[in-house]
């Protein structure tokens, strides 16, 4: 089987998935199972296509719906509808990679969506459902394996439609439509800015090949290419979520069904920074320091804001995403951080870097897809986002508590998961640069943006302490919470799946992972040496100690079975009694345990010069007159947005004001129109005579 | 086979000597307040007497709280053996990273703060609020000095950043003295002692660690009492060993493992000593007051670095 025949077996999967649920449009549940099965089947078949891409390590390219034969003097013969069709298809190592990862995602979310969708049956057509997240699914493979400027064009832009589709799937509900219609604004923004950005380049260098693109713009003098890395920063920061240019994110994430938001949150961001990984290393591979530093100075903001508001987010799945606004942070942080070392000619750390934020991609893409399903399993229950309605659900649903922990562990960095393997590495190659980069700006930038990191890692452990604490642990605050029960194994086992993807990417990370990593991108991306972590002074980098997170799970299940025999021989066994807790002398309820609210309240406080926390105070008294006796008192805790105050709204007025004054040329008067026409005809003549 | 020794002695050293520390503390800040004061091997009868007790847990209680202590105990020592306390010999260098010493600790805090959410006791979720956002802080703070240490010393691993300092001179380490103040107040924040945290009362209002651990008994409570005096001998170790390492032994020999054994009781108990003193001297700083106090030591290490660097 050759990639090719891989790639047309794919699409045609997702092409009958689409087919037969626009033509079982009206048997809902049927197109149901038939678009999400035949989803997985497209998704086994991506894999293996990625999975041999990365085993032959050659780069695969060919024009869709052609077929070779060979001749009998052994050339190879194309033959096809057309042989030059702009749709190419070109897979490299690099894109196979992201394939593999969009394929084991798809999948999951495919496996779990057929149980998560029964939610939504009668409410919603779950066939129109269907259709959209066929075509997403697709286009997610699409979009990763081309390299040709009107392909990736098209695949884009039915990503950006398709998931518009699945934001506004709930249309009854008109935050849902709204978020939509943001993200639909926003995505189209930044697609237009993408599509300058890459039409300028194809008719400066003369082709719609990156590769090709990227051979000839080096060339490019002046401000072109700053311009152009500009418009593709806004361009993909867009999709990415950077901070300022993320307020679609928090909106449109939550509002799609659970499984489309792991997808949304673990790859759709992502294709925006594999793309800027392209722009920057193959598109436009000129490495100007500034670049390098404006990549880590928005990865910084990006990562302390966007924890800094999951904190005071408890909608359970803006918090998520308000996340994955911080983890792009710490992905561009590596990534800039590569930059600057590339213009600096350290190619070695240049690697490290990018291996660190390459690293970081899959696990974020790991992780958060987890937690994400985690979240809609606790949804799919409660009929809840908001998490001071959940508590006490870890007796309830025992396994979802468990696998949501791997999750939350694993984002909030700490060892033996994945999360701590990258961003160990983003700290080393940021400390690296404090250590031998050259230039006092980019120090000092890097050592602010690595005590940012840390604060970061230790904000993401507070709130997903918050998270999982007041979501599983404790009493149920609500009926539904109390009346919850484990979901069926079709949402179980893709969690399960990914739980065991983290666990095994942190405790392998050092012997597999990152060495793997190097090979791939040292192939396809930089020319360095090969990166061996080596402990002590042999290494290449001696700064760079090693990572060693086998030993540490070794160790740290050494040191639990020591405990637990210690415990069990000194004293002997003794009696366990349940009872009441301590509950000062009165009824404990759930009405007394700490709100998700109060507890990252302190923090919110301290953060107030960031957060900007508001609060509304309205109390009801029995007698107006007197006001001694009240009867009612409510608290509403806010945060102004500060993006909408000093970035969004100015623009908005702008653009208003100047629309008010384009509206005048449409007066309503036929002789102005004629003017106008022959003003246009006068100038048309002026520009075509000159 | 001395390697071999130097190992377990390297395990066994911190679960052994910890409770000491915490026993020295109280004996020295009784005697500053004029009392006599348990002696210095009261937590050790303590531990003993609360490995014999039978335990009361909660109806509310879920596995984590049943687990959370073993799990605490557990990362608590594991970072204990990668940090070396008076032979760099015999430490799991594997995981000597000072990044992977700080995470390990912090899987000890994260399960510490989901234990004292478990019960549903407003007490428990206050401590573990406030537990996180101080470690949060506190974790910004910690890597500041680790990039102060890391440009001076060009590690990251513990034993050869303690090795480097061991072999620069005084003038090349100078900029490291305002990294240790910084360090120093990181380790009285981690361990919750003042003027972050009153160790000694159970009043909600002053407690941060106290308050997560109230619903445990037996077992389960000595095995938490034992961890964070041990978390506080990692810090104590890591402070002397960073930033004094100063007659550390080197090699297996006797002798030189005698000057270790006595480096390092002298230097520790310079910082008990400076615990004790802070303790009596000064006032528990209000809650809103700490970051302020963790900011100054961000402030000083990043001095620290500018001085290294520039």
């Amino acid at each position: 089987m050759s990639i090719q025949f891989l790639y047309t077996l794919t699409m045609a999967l997702f092409g009958a998935g689409l087919v037969g649920a626009v033509l079982f449009y009206k048997h809902d549940r049927f197109a149901h199972y038939w678009a999400h099965s035949l989803t997985m089947l497209a998704s086994l078949s991506g894999l293996i296509m990625g999975i041999r891409v990365l085993r032959e390590g050659a780069l695969a390219h060919f024009e869709l719906l052609t077929w070779t034969t060979r001749d009998v003097l052994g050339h190879d013969v194309v033959h096809g509808l057309a042989t030059t069709t702009p749709f190419s298809v070109s897979i490299d190592v690099f894109s196979a990679l992201f394939i593999v990862l969009i394929a084991v995602l798809t999948f999951c979310a495919s496996w779990y969506g057929m149980a998560y969708m029964k939610h939504y049956e009668g409410k919603y057509s779950l066939a129109r459902f269907g259709v959209w997240y066929v075509l997403f699914a697709a286009s997610l493979i699409g979009v990763a394996s081309t390299q040709s400027v009107f392909t990736f064009l098209w695949w884009w832009e039915i990503m950006s439609l398709s998931s518009y589709f699945l934001v506004t799937y709930d249309y009854r509900n008109a935050s849902s439509v709204r978020a939509g219609t943001l993200y639909l604004v926003m995505t189209q923004i930044g697609t237009a800015c993408i599509a300058v950005a890459m039409i300028i380049l194809a008719l400066a260098t003369g082709s719609s090949d990156f590769a090709a693109i990227g051979g000839a713009s080096v060339l490019l003098t002046g401000w072109l290419p700053h311009g152009i890395f500009a418009l593709f920063l806004i361009g993909f920061g867009i999709k990415a979520g950077i901070i300022p240019l993320h307020i679609w994110l928090p909106q449109a994430h939550p509002a799609a069904p659970s499984h489309v938001s792991a997808l949304m949150s673990g790859v759709m961001i992502k294709l925006a920074i594999y793309m800027i990984i392209r722009v920057l290393f193959e598109i436009l591979p000129t490495f100007h320091l500034w670049w390098g530093i404006v990549i880590v100075i928005a990865g910084a903001v990006s990562a302390l804001f966007g924890v800094l508001y999951a904190l005071a987010e408890h909608d359970m799945k803006r918090l998520l995403a308000y996340h994955s606004v911080e983890n792009i942070g710490i992905i561009l942080l590596g990534i800039g951080s590569s930059v600057i070392f590339k213009s600096m000619g350290l190619e070695t750390l240049a690697l490290l870097a990018l291996v660190a934020g390459v690293f970081h991609t899959i696990n974020h893409a790991l992780f958060k897809s987890l937690l994400f399903l985690g979240a809609g399993a606790v949804v799919y229950k409660t009929h809840a986002r908001d998490i001071e309605k959940y508590g006490g659900l870890i007796k309830l649903m025992p396994w979802t508590a468990a696998l949501f922990l791997v999750g939350a562990v694993a984002i909030s960095g700490l060892p033996p998961f994945n999360g701590f393997a990258s961003e160990w590495l983003t700290f080393q190659s940021m400390i690296a640069g404090v250590v031998v980069g050259a230039g006092m700006t980019v120090k000092v930038l890097w050592i602010a943006a690595t005590i940012a990191l840390a604060l970061t890692s230790g904000l993401a452990a507070a709130c997903f302490v918050k998270a999982f604490g007041v979501t599983f642990l404790g009493k149920p605050r609500s009926e539904e919470a109390q009346l919850a029960t484990e979901v069926p194994f079709a949402m179980i086992g893709p969690m399960i799946v990914l739980a065991v993807a983290c666990f095994a990417c942190g405790v392998f990370a050092t012997p597999v992972v990152i060495p793997y990593l190097s090979t791939l991108l040292q192939g396809v991306m930089v020319s360095a040496p090969p990166l061996v972590l080596v402990q002590g002074d042999g290494g290449m980098l001696p700064w760079v100690s090693t990572l060693s997170n086998h030993w540490a799970l070794l160790i740290l299940l050494l040191a639990g079975a020591g405990t637990v025999l210690v415990v069990r021989l000194w004293g002997g066994k003794r009696k366990i009694t349940l009872a009441r807790q301590w509950d000062c002398g009165v009824d404990q309820t759930a009405r007394m345990e700490i709100t998700a609210s109060s507890f990252s309240r302190s923090l919110v406080t301290m953060f107030a010069g960031i957060l900007r926390p508001t609060r509304q105070t309205e109390v009801v008294y029995h007698d107006s007159a007197m006001r001694y006796f009240v009867s009612s008192h409510a608290v509403h805790l806010h945060l102004h947005d500060l993006y909408d105050l000093y970035f969004y709204r100015p623009i908005s007025r702008c653009v208003l004001w100047c629309s008010g004054y384009a509206k005048r040329l449409q007066g309503g008067v036929v002789n102005m129109y004629i003017l106008y026409i022959v003003l246009a005809l006068v100038v048309l003549f002026f520009v075509a005579l000159r | 086979m001395s390697l071999v020794f130097l190992t377990i002695l390297q395990i066994l050293i911190a679960p052994i000597a910890s409770p000491l520390c915490i026993g020295i503390i109280r004996k020295g800040k009784a005697l500053m307040q004029n009392r006599r004061g348990a002696s210095v091997w009261q937590p050790y009868r303590d531990l003993a007497k609360l490995m014999r007790k039978d335990e009361v847990i909660a109806y509310d209680a879920s596995w984590i709280f049943r687990c959370a202590p073993y799990i605490v105990f557990a990362a608590t020592l594991t970072a204990a053996t990668a940090v070396p306390v008076i032979s760099t010999l015999g430490t799991f260098t594997v995981i000597g990273d000072i990044l992977m010493v700080v995470y390990i600790l912090a899987i000890g805090t994260f399960f510490l703060a989901l234990a004292g959410l478990d019960v549903g006791t407003a007490f428990g979720g206050t401590g573990a609020s406030r537990e996180m956002t101080m470690a949060a802080l506190a974790e910004g703070a910690m890597i500041a000095v680790v990039i102060a240490v890391v440009v001076v010393t060009h590690s990251t691993h513990i034993t050869m950043m303690s090795a480097s300092i061991n072999g620069s001179t005084p003038l090349e380490i100078s900029p490291l003295v305002l990294a240790f103040a910084a360090f120093f107040i990181v380790l009285l924040c981690e361990n919750a002692r003042y003027p972050f945290d009153n160790p000694a009362t159970h009043l909600e209002l002053t407690m941060i660690h106290e308050a997560m651990i109230l619903e445990y008994s037996g077992k389960r409570l000595a095995l938490m009492e034992w961890a964070a005096a041990i978390k506080l001998f990692v810090f104590i170790s890591l402070a002397v060993n960073l930033f004094i390492p100063w007659g550390i032994a080197t090699t297996t020999g006797g002798g030189t493992l005698l000057i270790g054994v006595a480096a390092f009781a002298i230097k520790a108990l310079v910082i008990l000593l400076s615990i004790i003193f802070i303790e009596s001297w000064m006032p528990k700083l209000r809650f809103f007051r700490l970051p302020d106090l963790l900011f100054t030591a961000v402030v000083m290490a990043v001095i620290s670095v500018v001085i290294t660097v520039f």
